[in-house]
């Protein structure tokens, strides 16, 4: 305990110093919301992916990978060419370019300033900065937990010093400090990660003989007995094999996880407004080179670790030189969520398990700073300043107070909302995101016949469409959140369909499916019988795009 | 494949891993590509050098 406690105040240490760095280089409005566009591609992408990846990816998904097995490498694959090489390649170029040529200092401002829209500018930034605190309390729930199990502090001062400390340089320091710290805390991530699967390879004689040895498990009575029949496996057959199509656990395994939280990375605020921080493409196409082994060795090993935990669980004896005999789904007491600490915990010596800890920090904190800032500048920026046309003295002022209030909003989160809520309310952020402003992004940086009334359209649609699925028809999501409760006396309007039947199935889908395509078609429909804008405005707005 | 029961979770194993082959190989290929600066753009970017 002493040594963890040891190393967790030097970890800290280097996170409070490389903050105050971000906080004596920040002068001015742009270097707090863009880290003044000078950032170097190796912190750019480095940022990018730590934000992206938070403890649940880790713990959490590396437990659901344990559950289900290789289905979720997936998730790794979109991940990887959605989430980094088309990300950067295709919306992160546009982005740069177009956010330069308008000046923007936000994601919702390049919005606005696209469509010439204050409402499009100040209604995304309510968005964020109302719905982003669900997800960063889902981060914040998570890595208390840790803290509390592990360094011994109650889960409310856990809370409390996990906040202060990351809003302390993220208000400070502004997008410098936010960077700064997010590359050393994806550095961290890095190598620990790299260590856990070369371990686990290691101990199972290499590739090919560890997940052989993964398949053939799955065809033991002796280790499936226990699962089987269990309701989050209807449809799984193996965890190298794929599921049944159309089940419930189907559903949840493609449409939420790889489809919902694959693509919906595409709109995620906090992560599209680091492609504005560059001063180039070049330092877009070096991130591209860092980014993408960056997220094989987060998600990619998260899973396949997870998976293979089975075997180890299972064959391996721990430091005790006991066999468990068990899969990972009892070894970790029938919680995914502690099924990668229980792996730690009983396989790994004690110097590893205090540095994976710090790297769970690490990711959470990454992510929280990335989350407090762009809910910050949302409400700062694009709601009071742009939104409400208020008049503002001081920009860095008025930016740091709206961080705080983001901040106090999102502890707040924490205290109120049950811990099973992690998974969930990352997942309802991600939809939201997604069907709200994936459209309007998109074409907004493709299509110059894209209109201003089309872009509110859709981001109304498309915001309305997915709130209600999310809220009474998605039951993973309306049930945690009970307003459907609240109102109809049930957890979602199709909760009490016949099981097995088409309808049953349906609260399964991921929100997304239905909210998306809908927002891209009244995009379309509405371009069509609206006025466009005039020929100087797309020109200002393509001046830096080339071509 | 690779101990892998199933074709189709054999190739997202592989396409992971390419795909971040991809990534690395086109940053390599690109490393000093800085893209399309406009006549506009190299105008502003005097001005700025100017100012400073």
């Amino acid at each position: 305990m002493t040594e963890k406690i040891i190393w967790a105040v030097i970890y800290f240490a280097i996170v409070i110093y490389l903050g105050w760095k971000g906080y004596k280089e920040t002068k001015v409005a742009s270097d707090y919301m863009l880290a003044g566009r000078q950032v170097h591609p190796f912190i750019m992408s480095m940022s990018y992916g730590s934000t992206f990846i938070s403890t649940s990816a880790i713990i959490g998904f590396g437990g659901a990978a344990a559950m289900w097995g290789f289905p979720l490498l997936w998730l790794t694959f979109f991940n990887i060419f959605f989430g980094i090489f088309l990300a950067f390649v295709f919306c992160g170029k546009r982005t740069r370019r177009m956010g330069s040529a308008l000046d923007a200092h936000t994601f919702p401002e390049l919005l606005g300033r696209r469509f010439q829209s204050r409402f499009i500018q100040g209604f995304s930034g309510a968005v964020i900065f109302l719905f982003m605190p669900v997800y960063a309390a889902a981060v914040l729930i998570g890595v208390a937990r840790l803290l509390e199990v592990n360094l011994g502090i109650s889960y409310n001062v856990a809370v409390f010093i996990f906040t202060a400390i990351t809003a302390l340089y993220v208000i400070t320091g502004g997008m410098k400090a936010v960077m700064y710290t997010d590359a050393f805390q994806a550095c961290l991530m890095f190598v620990i990660m790299a260590i856990f699967i070369f371990w686990t390879y290691s101990v199972l004689g290499g590739f090919t003989s560890a997940h052989q040895a993964l398949t053939d498990l799955a065809l033991n009575p002796a280790a499936t007995g226990a699962i089987k029949g269990h309701p989050m496996l209807k449809g799984w057959n193996g965890w190298t094999q794929g599921l049944d199509f159309g089940t419930p656990t189907w559903l949840i395994v493609y449409t939420t996880i790889v489809y919902g939280v694959g693509i919906g990375v595409l709109a995620q605020p906090q992560l599209a407004v680091r492609f504005m921080t560059v001063k180039s493409d070049r330092e877009l196409n070096r991130g591209v080179m860092y980014g993408g082994p960056f997220l094989l060795f987060m998600t990619g090993v998260a899973f396949v670790v997870g998976a293979l935990s089975n075997v180890v669980f299972f064959k391996i004896p721990d430091q005790t030189g006991k066999v468990l005999g068990q899969v990972a789904f009892i070894g970790g007491d029938k919680n995914i969520d502690k099924i990668i600490p229980a792996y730690i915990t009983n396989y790994f010596p004690e110097w590893f398990a205090t540095f994976f800890l710090l790297a769970m920090f690490a990711a959470a904190m990454s992510t929280l700073s990335g989350q407090f800032h762009a809910a910050g500048t949302s409400l700062g920026r694009d709601v009071y300043e742009k939104g409400l046309g208020a008049r503002v003295a001081n920009v860095l002022t008025i930016n740091r107070v709206a961080a705080l209030v983001a901040v106090i909003l999102s502890m707040g989160c924490a205290f109120i909302l049950p811990e099973s809520i992690i998974a969930k309310a990352t997942a309802f952020f991600f939809g939201l995101c997604s069907a709200t402003f994936l459209p309007m992004f998109i074409l907004g940086l493709t299509w110059k016949a894209m209109t201003k009334a089309a872009a509110i359209a859709s981001m109304l649609g498309g915001f309305a469409v997915s709130f209600f699925l999310l809220m009474f028809l998605h039951t993973p999501v309306s049930k945690p959140l009970g307003i459907c409760k609240a109102m109809f006396g049930v957890d979602s309007l199709l909760v009490g369909s016949a099981p097995g039947s088409t309808s049953f199935n349906m609260q399964f889908l991921d929100p997304n499916i239905v909210a998306m395509p809908v927002a891209f078609i009244i995009a379309w429909l509405v371009s069509l019988a609206s006025a466009r804008f005039e020929d100087s405005h797309i020109k200002h707005c393509w001046r830096h795009m080339g071509g | 494949m690779l101990g892998i029961a199933s074709t189709e979770l054999a190739l997202a194993y592989l396409l992971s891993i390419g795909a971040a082959v991809l990534c690395l190989v086109y940053g390599i290929v690109k490393y000093n590509d800085s893209g399309p600066l406009t006549e506009e753009l190299r105008a502003e970017e005097k001005e700025i050098n100017a100012k400073l």
